[in-house]
């Protein structure tokens, strides 16, 4: 771990004028991820920025009918709210299907849509990795790829976005209010939050540098049967080989998106609109322009049997 | 104390104290965190520094260059030790790669430097500013690719391969054969306690806290790598938090926290980050295998033959999978071979039951695979195969064997008889449901092991030996031991355990910890009996020692006056003539899972589990419960989650930290029931007992790999048993 300074910020404008100063500063919450990546090296910033005091711990009704989540609401807290268990029933599933009871109650809910991959090469320094050292190479290509993306991947990367948390918020149209450095805030949806590797895997979602997340808005519930699915080697504390977060209307319309498949949350609008007729033809589209490895090719037949099991459920 | 004779009736056979499910006596202090683990010792060290190791980025080559400059004037940095500035440097017996490596780089993530400094921030902070310059070379990675060119190397003192009868002409001429290839994979001890150690020099000797299995073993090796007398050498490791083998022998962190104490003059603390141990220490190794046998159509095995292929460093040992298919089933003719191939992964070595852990792993899905093509029940087809002899060596029977009664115990206990043998015909919601059985085996083995005892004036007695507690119980059924024997409750007894200065035990490991140390007590408390009765002018054959008296005939004189002002001590330990050369001694179990398999996702999990044991006289039931229990849980791990996995290019292991080697969490765990059969082994010691914690683990796999197959009809060889290799033979979702 480098040396670093730190300072604990009074509000997000603060917190955001502070990282314009400072290029080299991260703002830290739970740590959950950024410690570990601290002390291994990976990430190296000259200063932290201590968001906890921000006061942005609140869940709160919307104008329009949804729910408004703190930036700094824990992952415990948010799974546990009777709205979000009554309304977004996807969402505290999904969040209680990630990590352990510990990280859960220090994990935050911007700091969840922001963690960094859990690809091995990533986190050995003496392996090449585009996300942590950009030209130098992927690793994982050609080499233990099992968990990797199978479509969406790059030349570049084949990493994947390993949150549960974000797969829910992508099927339910969240949007991310940020606040930039230079001062303005802004409403980015979910949809445009994240990207795909392309020859930038170290840049990971639209952010601009020392922007600051305040809150993630959920629209209004839209009801159906929510189910969220995650299929691992183990029954818990692993990440998802593949998951599937399934909003399903009586009538069998509904959204599907995927994680544990691609460098962000996979939903495709297209794919949704198959999902009367099946999970084949949901998965079809899906995967239309998948290139899996020789190692994770299975998670194409795995997506699709629990996508099917997935809407069998919903229907029963 | 030779033991030569099986053992006749003792004192242990009142069983007023041995054989109670005692509390672990050092369960207090761990759960309350005030028991010093070796990282934690403080008291006499002001000021200790911190090491952190450096780990070679190459599998195999050669270091052309390292700059220490900016390390070096780094904040807080007080010396950086490498191969060069470490002077001339041995090599342990046991180990197989150089602890310190440079130039020369053998494995991934060998260590290459310590930087010392004031604080582990500014030593790990330092280290990342070391650069270092290698040449790579070619090594080999892929245990398939250099299986052809592997060689026969015998292990554990027995031959490399062994034949009786004609193999091939009974094979070829049998009604109903198997032949099949499995596979094991690289596997990791993952035990909660990384390996750490603090050293400190005073003039020439050396005390090294550190955490250690084998205190003997490790004085010597640090001995001999450092070139100084072994009575320069003090090792001190009183609790240990896992250790599964992989502390059996002295790694990086004890060689150089001890070069880096003396390079700074000061007590240097090093611990080995999560991430490194799985490349930097050692590993179980991975096997090829591949069984066959051939049967009457009655089910009578007529020919039994299993090859093993593994691979390690140059000079390692074989994995020696073969081992328990000389010695489990019947068969007139036989044949097993060991094969080893050079690979330039990190060492391979012990991890709980080397050798029978991965040979029960493929042996006992062959025996299913085989009964159901002899259209027999798994259970019958082992009883009817079962022996009472060596079936290598006809004239050497087994001192105790009920593998047949662990059968038949466990098939009631769990139900066995409503198992469907048609497979994938047994569903529940979303479940496929199925059992699996496995025989269960592990030998019992003898080895020499000593301890003092002391009885003061408040008739307290005081155990030490340099045996250890790697969480197995030792101090508890040590204690048990020693009250038992002199008379005394247990909170009358102190045990003082791991350290070099007290008397060589057995140590930890092979499951022979547990009979070999409390028949050490037994030596070292018969001798002290005897001094007691001495003192009083009593026969100390008759003399009768309970309730903290010593009594014969009228007389009674409590322990605390006997012992008088000065005290009484006695040491001795126990010696084993060749009982288990005429007797084969092995331990036997059964176990039984129940798995479901998810219809759509093919996840597989636990349903339940029984082992049924035949260990001989159970000294602690609950201790040795937690052990079976632990054991069946890697048993778990090592049938569906657990693979070191090998990037064949770079020559290491990817998954190097505890979120990518996945081990069985909580809720992958079940019921457990574990089972004891009430037996004594007379030829196993005075002790009566055995081992049971490595008994726990073999055959665990099979049966949780039967039981898939029971619920899916598909036969997976090649562990871990996960979900993509069961995917495209699952039947469809509707």
């Amino acid at each position: 771990m480098r040396s670093f300074t730190y300072e604990r910020a009074r509000t997000p404008a603060e917190a955001a004028a502070s990282a314009m100063r400072k290029p080299d500063a991260k703002f830290i919450a739970g740590g959950t991820n950024l410690l570990d990546l601290m002390k291994l090296e990976i990430e190296t910033p000259a200063h932290l920025i201590d968001v906890n005091g921000l006061a942005l711990d609140k869940i709160e009704p919307t104008q329009e009918g949804g729910l408004r989540i703190g930036a700094l609401v824990r992952n415990t807290d948010l799974a546990a709210d009777t709205r979000v268990r009554r309304d977004y029933g996807v969402l505290s599933r999904a969040l209680l299907a990630g990590a352990s009871g510990q990280l859960r109650n220090m994990a935050t809910t911007a700091g969840n849509l922001l963690q960094r991959t859990r690809c091995p090469y990533f986190y050995d320094t003496n392996q090449s990795c585009n996300k942590r050292k950009p030209g130098s190479g992927c690793a994982a290509i050609g080499g233990f790829s099992r968990q990797h993306a199978v479509v969406g991947a790059s030349e570049a990367c084949i990493a994947t976005h390993p949150s549960d948390m974000a797969v829910a918020m992508r099927a339910l149209d969240a949007t991310v209010e940020t606040v930039r450095p230079d001062g303005p805030t802004r409403t980015i949806p979910i949809a445009e939050f994240y990207r795909l590797p392309g020859d930038t895997p170290h840049i990971e979602t639209t952010l601009m540098p020392g922007e600051l997340i305040t809150a993630v808005t959920l629209p209004k519930p839209v009801g159906g049967k929510q189910i969220y699915r995650k299929v691992r080697d183990r029954a818990s504390y692993a990440f998802a080989l593949v998951s599937v977060a399934a909003i399903v209307q009586r009538d069998g319309t509904g959204r599907v998106a995927l994680g544990g498949v691609a460098h962000k949350p996979w939903r495709v609008e297209a794919a949704e609109a198959q999902m009367p007729n099946g999970a084949k033809a949901v998965a079809e589209r899906l995967f239309a322009d998948a290139r899996p490895t020789r190692q994770n090719a299975f998670k194409l037949a795995l997506a699709e049997r629990t996508l099917g099991a997935v809407l069998a459920e919903a229907k029963g | 104390m030779r033991f030569e004779t099986p053992a006749t009736i003792n004192p242990i056979d009142q069983l007023k104290v041995v054989g109670k499910p005692a509390d672990r006596i050092d369960g207090p202090l761990k759960t309350t965190g005030t028991a010093r683990y070796a990282y934690e010792h403080h008291e006499g060290m002001p000021s200790p520094a911190y090491g952190y190791v450096i780990g070679s980025a190459i599998a195999k080559g050669r270091i052309t260059g390292i700059d220490l400059t900016a390390a070096k004037s780094a904040p807080g940095v007080r010396a950086i030790v490498t191969a060069d500035n470490a002077g001339k440097l041995g090599k342990g017996d046991r180990n197989t790669a150089k602890l310190l490596g440079g130039p020369d780089i053998e494995h991934y993530h060998q260590a290459i430097a310590l930087v010392v400094a004031d604080t582990f921030e500014q030593a790990r902070a330092a280290a990342e500013l070391v650069r270092v310059d290698y040449v790579r070379t070619d090594g080999a990675f892929d245990l398939a690719a250099v299986k052809d060119i592997a060689k026969p190397r015998a292990v554990f003192g027995g031959p490399a391969d062994t034949a009786v009868g004609d193999f091939a002409d009974a094979f070829a001429a049998a009604p109903v054969q198997l032949d099949a290839s499995y596979t094991t994979p690289d596997q990791a001890h993952a035990m909660m306690e990384p390996h750490a150690s603090i050293a400190t020099w005073n003039g020439d000797k050396l005390t090294l806290w550190t955490s250690n299995q084998m205190i003997a073993w490790g004085v010597g090796e640090v001995a001999k790598t450092l070139d100084i007398p072994k009575e320069n050498v003090r090792l001190i490791s009183p609790f240990i938090g896992g250790g599964f083998g992989s502390k059996l022998f002295v790694r990086s962190d004890a060689l150089l926290a001890a070069l880096g104490a003396r390079a700074t003059g000061r007590p240097v603390k090093v611990a080995l980050p999560r991430p490194f141990v799985f490349n930097n220490t050692t590993h179980r190794p991975a096997t090829i295998q591949r069984i066959r046998i051939g049967a009457t159509r009655d089910g009578k095995i007529a020919a039994i033959g299993h090859e093993e292929w593994s691979g390690n460093l140059p000079g390692g040992r074989p994995e020696g999978a073969v081992s328990q298919t000389r010695l489990l089933y019947a068969g007139a003719n036989r044949m097993t071979a060991t094969r080893l191939a050079e690979l330039n992964l990190p060492e391979g070595n012990a991890m709980r039951a080397p050798g029978e852990a991965s040979g029960m792993m493929a042996l006992e899905i062959a025996v299913d695979e085989m009964a159901e093509r002899l259209g027999m029940d798994p259970i019958e087809f082992r009883i009817i195969n079962d022996t009472q002899v060596d079936p290598e060596k006809p004239e050497r029977p087994f001192s105790q064997r009920r593998l047949t009664e662990c059968l038949r115990t466990g098939a009631e206990r769990f139900g066995w008889n409503k198992r469907n043998p048609q497979p994938g015909r047994v569903r529940d919601g979303r479940w496929l449901v199925g059992m699996g059985v496995a025989a269960a085996f592990r030998n019992n083995l003898l080895t020499k092991s000593a301890a003092r005892v002391r009885l003061d004036n408040n008739g307290v007695v005081t155990v030490e030996t340099d045996m250890t507690d790697i969480g197995t119980g030792s101090y508890t059924i040590i204690a048990q031991t020693a009250a038992e024997m002199m008379g005394v409750p247990m909170e009358k007894v102190v045990v003082r355990l791991g350290d070099s200065n007290f008397p060589v035990s057995s140590g930890s490991g092979g499951q022979w910890g547990g009979n070999n140390s409390t028949a050490g007590v037994y030596a070292a408390c018969v001798k002290l009996r005897e001094a007691v009765a001495q003192k009083l002018g009593f026969n100390s054959a008759e003399a009768e020692f309970a309730d903290g008296e010593v009594r014969l005939g009228n007389r009674r004189v409590p322990l605390a006056q006997a012992a008088g002002d000065g005290g009484l001590r006695a040491e001795d330990g126990i010696e084993y003539g060749d009982i288990d050369k005429k007797y084969q001694q092995s331990t036997f179990g059964a176990h039984f899972v129940e798995v479901g398999v998810d219809a759509a996702t093919a996840e597989i999990r636990v349903r339940r589990m029984l082992a049924v044991c035949a260990a001989g006289r159970i000294l602690n039931p609950k201790t040795a419960r937690s052990q079976v229990i632990g054991a069946m849980t890697m048993g778990v791990g090592a049938a569906l989650m657990e693979e070191l996995v090998v990037d064949e290019r770079a020559g290491f292991f990817v998954n190097h930290d505890l979120a990518g080697y996945e081990v069985p969490v909580h809720a992958d765990i079940p019921h457990q029931d574990a089972i004891f059969l009430d037996e004594t082994d007379p030829m196993s010691s005075p002790m009566k007992a055995k081992g049971v914690a490595e008994l726990g683990i073999c055959g665990v796999a099979a049966a949780v790999a039967n039981a898939a197959y029971n619920a899916t009809g598909i036969r997976v060889r090649d562990y871990p048993i996960t979900l993509d290799k069961l995917l495209e033979e699952m039947p469809d979702v509707g």
